[in-house]
């Protein structure tokens, strides 16, 4: 009874604080926010630069919950028309759910890696301000993309995150890291040009670029419609890494430094994802959306299936983790032949939605966390052949346990977040009889459990006798450990549709 | 109307020819330059929307051609990005090369 009074006495206050706080311009400041970094790291040097980059990404995390923690009290949207303009002509930004919660994921785990690259490059040089202003970038094209509702935003959005995000691939300028930047490039550019082709022909049939106007001027049995989704889904899949458009992927993210890696494999794919997601979801007439489901189901079965297969078949430590990425993209796909296009979701509906969402969520803190650890055990043992490991455990051991808790997520073992999602998924499909997509999370489930724990046996194995090891301050081991117990902490979500992110679906 | 018409068959024509370079060609250089090809048919189509005035029944509708603005400067931007990538790689290549000279040069 008492809890229950406090806890409605919370709420009454957090509505009051919000009561003078209008939403709407804290989207816009979310988009804003990180870009201010980037007078600090021009103008007062590196190290000054470096600590206000760091400061602005915990802001953002800030600003983010301010801006979450709005949406579920008032269990409406939050909206901000650009300049007091509306739609059609005007530009709006809106957060729901879905965007509110993937907005505080991508800031908690940008602050982690934040920290995490604060620690250095490696031991001994640091970061120069130039990772930290794409870094920056990164940060806003991710809340840009997020919060836009207008496809020509989003389409500016895609752009600026992939030409922060290829520089990322290639900073240390070796030519094999230049050779997985150039073919990144040329991958992301003709998917945001499909996408764009696309949105101009829904420009072209509806006079609007706006999301929801648009998916109410939308017919469905107009060939233009039909031809305008294929080509932004398409595009939109390169730029996503979705099976199997997937082969750019594993040198990109493998090739890069381990916050490099990490910023790019935990969030910059899930921008082109999460609005793949958004076209199905909200553009698209709902009969096409049905037919069009399964088949994107499908391909994300491809990806658990083969790039899990790929993955397996690895001999090095981060190109397994990247693979183990462009596999793991593929579960958030699933859900979409368990949800309705028409009306408000059912129980098991809403559960599988729920479990997608987690799943992109828990994917971000476990792989952010397995990234950076591969990169501090690469640094301690002087390579990263999985063969080879032995000694691992001893010499990082904090960095191999973030590796294997990290990994309990991908395998879909509790307590974790990868966990709770995966059964959300497995209980929806099977209450609603598709037993196929069941089928595919187990078999997905047991290849991530060879991958993962191939990688940790091997770390577990004593040491070659000629082997030296380099220290790792505790400082850098730790960052990793702390992204995979948020993973983990995700696991003890209530087994349940999650209100939340439900608010506003359209 | 007819006019108009063939302004937009040219940017289809371009955005399939742009989509065979960037799809099929091997060359880097040769695959950035289909890319701005593509990117050209797209604004083509975009500019025949805008013609049509599909906005507000308006004779023509001035959205898109805002839009073209931002879509040149950004395609501007990536040709620049992905040509300096391409210029760094070479010079990249030529250094290896030059460390290893008995390596075998597997291309």
């Amino acid at each position: 009874m008492t809890q229950d009074h406090a806890l409605s006495a919370a709420d009454a206050s957090g509505r009051l604080l919000m009561a003078g706080l209008p939403p709407g311009p804290l989207l816009a400041l979310a988009i804003i926010l990180p870009l201010a970094g980037l007078v600090p790291l021009l103008l007062l040097g590196p190290r000054a630069g470096e600590r206000a980059a760091i400061a602005l990404a915990g802001l953002g995390l800030l600003l983010a919950i301010l801006i979450a923690l709005q949406v579920g009290w008032s269990g409406t949207p939050a909206l901000y028309h650009l300049g007091g303009w509306r739609p059609p002509l005007g530009i709006m930004l809106r957060a729901d759910g879905i965007s509110a919660g993937m907005l505080v994921t991508s800031a908690a785990v940008f602050f982690g890696i934040s920290l995490f690259a604060a620690t250095g490059r490696d031991r001994t040089n640091t970061f120069p301000p130039t990772f930290w202003m794409l870094a920056l970038c990164v940060a806003s094209g991710l809340n840009l993309a997020f919060l836009a509702e207008d496809l020509f935003t989003l389409y500016v959005a895609l752009e600026l995150l992939t030409f922060a995000a290829v520089p990322l691939v290639c900073l240390d300028g070796k030519a094999a890291q230049l050779k997985a930047a150039l073919t990144y490039l040329l991958f992301a550019l003709l998917g945001s040009l499909l996408y764009l082709l696309g949105a101009v022909l829904i420009y072209a049939s509806t006079g609007t670029l706006d999301i929801g106007l648009a998916a109410q001027r939308l017919v469905a049995n107009a060939p233009a419609t039909g031809i305008a989704l294929a080509l932004m889904s398409v595009g939109l899949a390169a730029k996503a890494a979705l099976f199997p458009l997937y082969l750019w992927l594993p040198p990109a993210h493998a090739g890069a430094p381990p916050a490099a890696s990490a910023l790019l494999s935990s969030l910059v794919i899930k921008a082109p994802i999460f609005l793949l997601l958004r076209i199905w979801i909200g553009l698209a007439p709902a009969p096409l959306a049905e037919q069009a489901a399964p088949v994107l189901a499908v391909l994300g079965t491809g990806a658990i299936l083969f790039c899990g297969m790929r993955a397996l078949a690895q001999s090095r430590l981060k190109l397994l983790i990247a693979y183990s990425t462009a596999a793991q993209i593929g579960y958030v796909f699933l859900m979409l032949p368990l949800v309705t296009y028409s009306g408000p979701l059912s129980m098991p509906e809403s559960l599988a939605w729920t479990g997608g969402f987690l799943h992109l969520a828990a994917h971000a803190f476990s792989k952010a966390a397995m990234f950076i650890a591969a990169g501090v055990i690469a640094e301690a043992l002087g390579h990263d052949r999985i063969s080879s490991l032995g000694g691992a455990a001893q010499a990082v051991p904090i960095s191999v346990a973030a590796f294997a808790i990290g990994g309990l997520s991908l395998m879909g073992l509790p307590p974790s977040g990868g966990f709770i999602a995966k059964v959300m998924l497995l209980t929806a499909a099977i209450q609603q009889g598709v037993a196929w997509i069941a089928v595919v999370v187990l078999l997905g489930g047991l290849l991530a459990r060879g991958y993962v724990l191939r990688v940790v046996v091997s770390a577990l194995q004593r040491p070659e006798t000629d082997a030296s090891f380099v220290t790792i301050p505790l400082r850098r081991q730790s960052m990793a450990l702390v992204l995979a117990l948020v993973a983990i902490v995700l696991g003890f979500i209530p087994l349940q549709p999650m209100d939340f992110l439900l608010v506003g679906r359209p | 109307m007819i006019g108009w018409t063939i302004f937009a068959l040219a940017g289809a024509g371009l955005v399939g020819l742009g989509l065979y370079g960037v799809i099929m060609r091997e060359n880097a250089l040769h695959r950035i330059l289909a890319f701005n090809i593509l990117g050209g048919g797209i604004f083509l189509v975009f500019g025949f929307a805008a013609r049509r005035g599909a906005g507000a029944g308006f004779t023509a509708d001035p959205v898109p051609q805002a839009l073209v603005i931002t879509g040149v400067v950004v395609a501007f931007s990536a040709t620049a990005l992905a040509t300096a990538i391409v210029v760094r790689l070479t010079a990249a290549q030529a250094e290896e090369r030059d460390d290893a000279p008995h390596a075998k040069d597997d291309g």
